[in-house]
């Protein structure tokens, strides 16, 4: 059942970042070009998908999943290094090539060869994060 | 040009409900780098079949409408130096950051959660400074 709702959810993103246009690079880069031809269509993708967005989250407040759990705590407001690093690195990505991890995915079975040179190369950098994690997390030795 | 905005509007509401779905009946976030990054890392490992039907979804859903539209062009580049170092940035900054577009974007903000604000915030501007720095400053895109 969980799977099964888990495909209808990524079949709709997948509609949606189709119908859209977000698996365009042209179309993403074209709204981060502030200094070129603009292209303001990420705006109205970002807004549309935020309004049943919200409504969702109105309706999860003194309720549980309906496959069963609980509904995923808010974090804390906290701003940490790695969020702003983390963002800044994938935002640097993002414009570079136009594609961001749902595209991505999204455009893999037309996107070509060179859609599937940038889906290897993002997931070898996940792939990578644990080990620089524990490379930047390990303790000066001692003098 | 109007009706890429009416479809990028349509796109939006159907993105935004298969997130509803996914928050009200899974419990779970639909955060594209999470779902992905779980799978690669190891972390997402007793969840993985549900972030593969998933993933099967946005992947199948597109190859099903394309016959609609003839010829889809993404117009990606076919520079493997770019596509290498972009894939890479992705893929480590979205780990690190704990989200992309769809996580700290979509889900975030529609929940007034702060650091899915603030994630917005710097890879807006992170994007629009690498499309400035590589496409007008240094002209590789």
């Amino acid at each position: 059942m969980r799977n099964l709702f888990a495909l209808l959810a990524g079949s709709l993103f997948g509609a949606g970042l189709f119908v859209s246009g977000m698996i365009d690079t042209a179309k993403v880069q074209g709204w981060l070009d502030v200094f070129g031809n603009w292209d303001p269509t990420l705006a109205f993708v970002m807004g549309g998908a935020i309004v049943p967005m919200f409504f969702a989250w109105q309706i999860t407040k003194g309720r549980t999943p309906a496959l069963g759990g609980i509904f995923p705590p808010k974090p804390d407001p906290i701003v940490d290094r790695n969020l702003v690093v983390g963002s800044v690195l994938f935002g640097a990505g993002w414009g570079l090539a136009g594609l961001c991890p749902g595209p991505a995915i999204a455009s893999l079975t037309f996107g070509g060869t060179s859609n599937l040179v940038f889906v290897a190369a993002m997931l070898g950098g996940m792939a990578l994060v644990p080990s620089i994690r524990s490379w930047l997390e390990k303790p000066v030795p001692a003098e | 040009m109007q009706m890429d905005w009416i479809w990028g509007l349509v796109g939006g509401l159907l993105i935004g409900t298969g997130g509803a779905v996914f928050l009200l009946i899974n419990g779970k976030i639909m955060g594209a780098s999470g779902l992905i990054g779980g799978l690669v890392d190891g972390s997402g490992r007793n969840t993985a079949a549900e972030r593969l039907w998933f993933l099967a979804g946005v992947a199948l859903m597109p190859l099903l409408l394309y016959p609609l539209y003839g010829e889809v062009d993404t117009h990606i580049t076919g520079n493997i130096g770019v596509l290498v170092a972009a894939g890479l940035l992705v893929g480590i900054g979205t780990r690190f950051a704990n989200g992309c577009t769809s996580g700290h974007g979509v889900c975030g903000i529609s929940r007034l959660n702060f650091r899915g604000i603030v994630a917005t915030v710097f890879y807006i501007l992170a994007g629009g400074l690498s499309v400035v720095l590589f496409r007008h400053i240094l002209g590789i895109i």
